[in-house]
């Protein structure tokens, strides 16, 4: 089973839940992955720490020059629609940034003039966390080369890595753009976390109607839920929006976060706050 | 006319809302032109209301649509769209939130069955606010291409600035080191980086400056919410020192904030963030006014000797 966790607002508490829920399904003994795929800016190895198995490159498919078979007829630059191949009658520009890596070019070439190479874009890590009861976390991440554009390729990438255990917890990146549709294109719940703020309930709104557009199923957790006002909760209310937790603003749980430690792991509190969803997810996992 | 983006990487620093200051301290003295590039949750014009004098259409891109009765269900453009956006069943159908218009499936079919359509990707406007013009765009619902949008923002706001003689434009990025950030940056003249003292925001500055120094665009730091942390506040100063980059104000953490946001007003309404935010924006004009001299660039970091992986073949 695949849970998404997003936000539309960065800096909503989307890793704190994500990592939170890992630990405390781990702790009850079942087999859990988390996903760091915030890959522009992955944060979930600062709580979780994990013991690092496997560090590989990666690269998508962009196109190159082979040989010198080019007649300068200019259909591979008619066909871009990204603006990645100016042909001039003596040589062809290739400018990988603005590939899609559709691979459209090389079938729209006459001569069999190109072909494809990988182009490295960042790194996918593997390895293992463990809780304090020394119950295993699998944990999966991507990160992206810094001046590197695109980061679709790379989540999806990272995505086609996952070897499901159980329940797969997947740290989405804020927005709700084409990076995060990848994640939850794929995913059987999205957990949507925001705060009851005018822009945590604005955020929230886009991401709804994102997730409804995929025809994804939702619930809500309102973090710092004491810290706002009630709009957040009407709306849910009104588009009939489970809210699996609130979490109240609490002290312990920001000195957690700036320790790096993960915020289930010193707080009782939040444990009993996120265990229904914990159960929720292990009910439909084991369905 | 002079360009300030403001970034964050970390999401929920505080950027919009300090932004939002920033440009109502600004307006003393001559009015702002304000643009929102974080196009897909776009939040600045919650703090600045007025009236939007002006509403257009952003066309990106296009749809492959199939016909259904020329198609003979070959299958062969299923098999080569790599978006996954094509399924072949009792008919073929495009799905249009995963097609990315690129025309593989058009190029591959048989029976000439695919057509295209023009994307509506969302909309900009134009606002009046009591701090100058803003320039915002709301992404349509499930909608790529957001770095595109972004650039049209960023021409928008450059022509407005230059219609009314305006001087100064400030740029609210979007979070994260990608597309839609790059985008953000392009011709900028100062990024002011909001930061908060975590591990997570140590981390994620850390990638904002390395991208900074990529495009070699001067950086200064602002730190929200300094006294959570007075280690991590110290490792982040060493940071930003180390990377050439001026810490020009440090401001406190109050649980007035968010509620004054809620309340619709900006951090500027609460007295200990006032003084620390109005000295920061001092350091910020002085910055703008002699960030001509851009720092070069410095050579590439990359790893090296890692197995590859590729989607190729």
């Amino acid at each position: 089973m695949r849970v998404a966790v997003a936000s539309g607002k960065g800096g909503t508490g989307k890793t704190l839940v994500s990592t939170s829920l890992a630990w405390l399904l781990a702790q009850e003994g079942h087999p859990i992955a988390y996903v760091d795929a915030d890959v522009e800016e992955p944060n979930g190895h600062l709580f979780l720490h994990p013991e690092l198995s496997d560090c590989r490159r990666y690269a998508r498919p962009v196109p190159e020059l082979m040989g010198v078979t080019c007649s300068g007829c200019g259909e591979c630059q008619r066909f871009c629609q990204f603006n990645a191949i100016i042909a001039l009658p003596d040589r062809i520009m290739l400018f990988p940034e603005l590939c899609s890596s559709c691979g459209g070019c090389v079938l729209a070439c006459n001569e069999k003039a190109l072909g494809e190479k990988p182009q490295e874009i960042g790194n996918i890590e593997t390895g293992t966390a463990w809780t304090e009861g020394r119950h295993p976390i699998s944990f999966l991440a991507a990160t992206l080369d810094v001046g590197e554009a695109r980061a679709t390729p790379l989540i999806g990438g990272l995505l086609d890595r996952i070897e499901d255990p159980g329940i797969v917890l997947i740290d989405a990146p804020p927005g709700t753009s084409c990076n995060v549709m990848e994640i939850v294109r794929g995913a059987d719940l999205v957990v949507l976390v925001t705060e009851p703020t005018p822009f945590g309930l604005h955020d929230l709104v886009l991401a709804v109607e994102m997730t409804r557009a995929l025809e994804k199923p939702i619930t809500a957790v309102v973090n710092r839920s004491d810290l706002g006002d009630g709009d957040t909760r009407r709306y849910l209310e009104s588009q009939r929006i489970e809210m699996a937790a609130e979490i109240p603003f609490r002290p312990e749980l920001a000195e957690a976060y700036a320790n790096g430690r993960i915020a289930a792991d010193v707080s009782p509190e939040l444990r009993s706050l996120l265990w229904p969803l914990g159960r929720r997810l292990i009910e439909e996992a084991s369905s | 006319v002079k360009q300030l983006v403001v970034i964050s990487g970390k999401g929920g620093t505080g950027k919009t809302s300090i932004l939002a200051s920033l440009a109502y301290l600004s307006a003393w003295e001559s009015p702002v032109v304000t643009a929102d590039c974080d196009v897909d949750a776009a939040n600045l014009a919650l703090l600045l209301p007025g009236e939007e004098i002006r509403t257009e259409a952003f066309w990106s891109g296009r749809r492959a649509r199939i016909d259904a009765d020329s198609c003979i269900f070959c299958g062969l453009c299923a098999e080569r769209c790599r978006a996954a956006a094509i399924r072949i069943g009792d008919s073929a159908v495009v799905d249009p939130l995963a097609c990315e218009g690129c025309g593989v499936c058009a190029l591959v079919c048989p029976v000439e069955a695919v057509s295209f359509v023009d994307n509506q990707a969302g909309v900009w406007m134009e606002r009046r606010t009591s701090s100058g013009p803003l320039v915002h765009a709301a992404l349509g619902i499930a909608q790529d291409n957001s770095g595109k949008l972004v650039a049209q923002v960023r021409q928008e706001a450059r022509a407005v600035a230059e219609r009314e003689g305006i001087e100064l434009i400030l740029v609210d990025g979007p979070p994260g080191i990608g597309c839609p950030v790059h985008a953000s940056l392009t011709g900028c003249d100062l990024a002011l980086v909001v930061t908060e003292p975590t591990p997570s925001g140590e981390h994620d500055l850390q990638r904002v400056l390395a991208l900074l120094d990529h495009f070699a665009l001067p950086a200064a730091v602002l730190i929200n919410k300094h006294d959570l942390s007075p280690e991590f506040t110290a490792r982040i100063e060493a940071l930003a020192g180390r990377a050439g980059a001026e810490v020009v104000g440090k401001l406190p953490f109050s649980a007035e904030v968010p509620r004054a946001l809620a309340r619709g007003e900006l951090p500027l309404a609460v007295e200990s963030v006032a003084a620390p935010l109005t000295e920061a924006w001092k350091q910020i004009i002085a910055l703008l006014s002699t960030s001509e001299g851009r720092r070069k660039r410095a050579p590439g970091a990359e790893e090296e000797g890692a197995r590859v992986w590729t989607d190729t073949g």
